[in-house]
């Protein structure tokens, strides 16, 4: 199987589904003449021409709106936002629009639109723009939330995400985007909704989204070196969840740690944490641990910025809370 | 704006020129210290636009007046008087910079000296300007403040929404823009509906101008007018044409813009035509403008030697300067 970045993945969905389906357009801010702030929409303006492929001034709140009107009116409009740091500024036209206007109209209208961009910490980059914000739009009804971690499930969610008729958020990450990893030659599509098992283990479970899968893992490889063989879950979509397969995993295991990058509070790992909780309650050997970013805003300081985010040694120590053992 | 250097005291002249090349040797110094991996993330470089942090700020009262701008802030930070050291402190992550090595190129902040930051979402210092107006006039302080934005900026809803707001609460503010022609790869021309920002304060009732942002005099005045109708509660929305020299951050290849396109607005260079016409003048000699490059250089050096030996803050940092 070849071998494609994060990026390239997103790249080859995004080309595809544009050939596709002539209702598929690309609007942002540089997506086209500078190939995309992140070059994840890199020769889709020589491909497809202005026309399909739009440059936006600075103005988030309205190229995410106009993107709405668009998917009211039959088209499948792809949102690049810059960052979803960015986002922000589009938070009403998303949350109050998108996500309702649906329901709002007694099933008359879809909105089959897709917000993406990257999310969550990078580096040396402050409070602005280092953040994980997935919670705020898992938060609503009338989304739904992915968050791939491998290049093959950034191209088969991506195209998932751009076929589906509702408003679909993608959580990306800009460290991710040079992650490599095998995509099929062959056109496939992953299930929204469907977590994957990224690493099975009888101990303990933990649960993950988002570019912490390779932390996790490696955290996994450290336990198993130490006789501890951890369940690894890449929960892929935050909304739908997929409960079956986390239940499934902790019925199991009867220990869960949950890793999620964003703050605590009303965070996507609390949320995963209470479905643990209220549906395995019978089988667990330990409370749930979360291992999530400190309660603060980023700081630049590489050190501080380290040391506010999961890391290996964190998860390492919380499996050991829950396995009640000090010598991990 | 016409202007006449002998409308001005030499000390100020001389004064201005400081301004503008510290600014210019701190950022060079920064590029440089970024290559060298002292420096990380984001660092918007404000070479080239010297002139008009220089130029405007210097019309500025700062015992009662603000300063508030984007994340390309090293310029309007030192114009502001921030000491360099605090300012490559700040760049280095350490504990001794303005923000305790927590806010970084993009979030300098100088409470002292009247500076509000340093804010790294495009568009989100303007309301926050007109908030700072509105507790000037609140309170009758007589203090004036500047708001800073760039060409992509103009682009936000916060624009318009605080033109409007400043206009019909006769806020004490001068909105600047800064018109260096690219926000990131962008050209101006490209996403504006207009061919002259300045144009559009009439349609909320204010005065424009523009400026040349080459000339600091013409800034100076410029602002200087703009300012004083503020204080009598009469907002207005300045353009400054400049030229950014570097790129968007450290990391651009610049692929969007010739390099013929850079060397010509590098041959009007601001501090090197403003040092022309000092010289021709006779207010500054060949000698004077050389011991003023040496000194400023020196100054630097100090505030990289201190950036350096300074501490990282420590841990504990972490979970302090949250809550008040
Ligand atoms: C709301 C928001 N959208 C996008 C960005 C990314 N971004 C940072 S600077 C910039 C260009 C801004 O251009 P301009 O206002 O002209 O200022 P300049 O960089 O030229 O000083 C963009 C798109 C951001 N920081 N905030
Ligand atoms: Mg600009």
């Amino acid at each position: 199987m070849p071998e494609l970045t994060y990026r390239e993945a997103l790249n080859r969905a995004m080309d595809e589904e544009m050939a596709r389906d002539e209702k598929v357009f690309l609007i942002g801010e540089e997506v086209g003449e500078y190939d995309g702030a992140y070059k994840v929409s890199r020769g889709l303006l020589a491909k497809y021409g202005p026309k399909r492929v739009r440059d936006t001034p600075i103005s988030e709140l309205g190229f995410t709106g106009l993107g709405v009107g668009a998917a009211i009116a039959g088209l499948r409009p792809v949102v690049e936002w810059m960052t979803h740091n960015f986002a922000l500024l589009a938070v009403d036209q998303v949350v109050n629009n998108a996500a309702k206007l649906r329901q709002m109209s007694g099933g008359q209208i879809s909105v089959p639109i897709v917000f993406r961009g990257p999310n969550g910490p990078a580096e040396f980059l402050a409070a602005q723009h280092s953040q994980s914000l997935g919670g705020f739009w898992m938060h609503v009804p009338g989304l739904k939330v992915v968050a791939p971690a491998t290049p093959s499930d950034a191209y088969g969610l991506l195209k998932s995400a751009i076929r589906d008729d509702n408003p679909v958020v993608m959580l990306e990450a800009e460290l991710m985007y040079p992650w490599k990893g095998e995509v099929s030659e062959q056109e496939f599509l992953v299930p929204i909704g469907k977590a994957r098992i990224a690493r099975e283990g009888e101990d303990v479970t933990l649960i993950t989204y988002s570019k912490p899968i390779r932390m996790v893992e490696e955290a996994a490889e450290r336990l198993a070196e130490k006789g501890v063989r951890a369940e690894v879950i890449d929960l892929r979509s935050l909304r739908p969840l997929d409960e079956e397969t986390v239940v499934h995993s902790v019925r199991k295991t009867g220990r869960c740690v949950v890793i999620d990058e964003a703050w605590p509070m009303a965070s996507p790992g609390v949320t995963v944490a209470q479905l643990v909780n209220s549906r395995c309650f019978d089988v667990l050997d330990a409370p749930v641990e979360l291992v999530s970013g400190e309660d603060v805003p980023m700081p630049y300081n590489h050190t501080l910025e380290l040391a506010a985010q999961p890391s290996v040694e964190k998860v390492i120590a919380a499996v050991g809370r829950v396995l009640y053992r000090e010598d991990l | 704006m016409k202007t006449e250097l002998a409308q001005y005291r030499k000390e100020e002249l001389l004064r201005i020129l400081t301004i503008m090349q510290t600014i210019r040797a701190f950022e060079e110094k920064a590029g440089m210290m970024y290559g060298l991996r002292k420096i990380g993330g984001f660092c918007h470089l404000y070479t080239g636009q010297e002139a008009v942090a220089a130029g405007a700020i210097f019309s500025l009262d700062l015992s009662k007046d603000y300063v508030v701008t984007a994340y390309r802030d090293h310029g309007h930070a030192i114009a502001c008087g921030m000491d360099p050291k605090k300012a490559m402190a700040e760049l280095f992550g350490k504990v001794t910079g303005c923000s305790h090595g927590k806010g970084g190129s993009m979030h300098l902040f100088d409470l002292e000296h009247h500076f509000m930051g340093g804010n790294g979402i495009v568009g989100a210092q303007i309301p926050v300007a007109a908030g700072v107006a509105f507790a000037q006039q609140y309170q009758g302080t007589g203090g004036v403040t500047l708001c800073f934005f760039g060409d992509g900026a103009f682009h936000q809803g916060s624009v318009h929404e605080t033109f409007n707001l400043a206009k019909i609460w006769n806020l004490p503010i001068v909105f600047i823009i800064e018109n260096n022609q690219w926000g990131m790869g962008t050209n101006w021309k490209k996403v504006s509906a207009v061919d002259d920002f300045s144009a559009t304060a009439g349609a909320y009732g204010m005065k424009g101008y523009s400026c040349d942002g080459l000339d600091v005099l013409e800034v100076r005045a410029t602002i200087e007018k703009a300012v004083s109708e503020a204080r009598l509660g009469r907002p207005s929305v300045v353009e400054a044409r400049t030229y950014r020299y570097k790129g968007h951050s450290m990391s651009d290849p610049q692929k969007y813009r010739t390099r013929e396109e850079i060397d010509e607005y590098r041959k009007r260079d601001a501090i090197q035509s403003f040092v022309t016409k000092l010289t021709g003048e006779k207010i500054l000699s060949e000698e004077e403008w050389k011991d003023m490059i040496q000194r400023i250089s020196a100054q630097i050096e100090e505030a990289v030697a201190f950036a350096e030996e300074s501490p990282e803050p420590a841990l504990s940092e972490l979970y302090t300067d949250i809550y008040a």
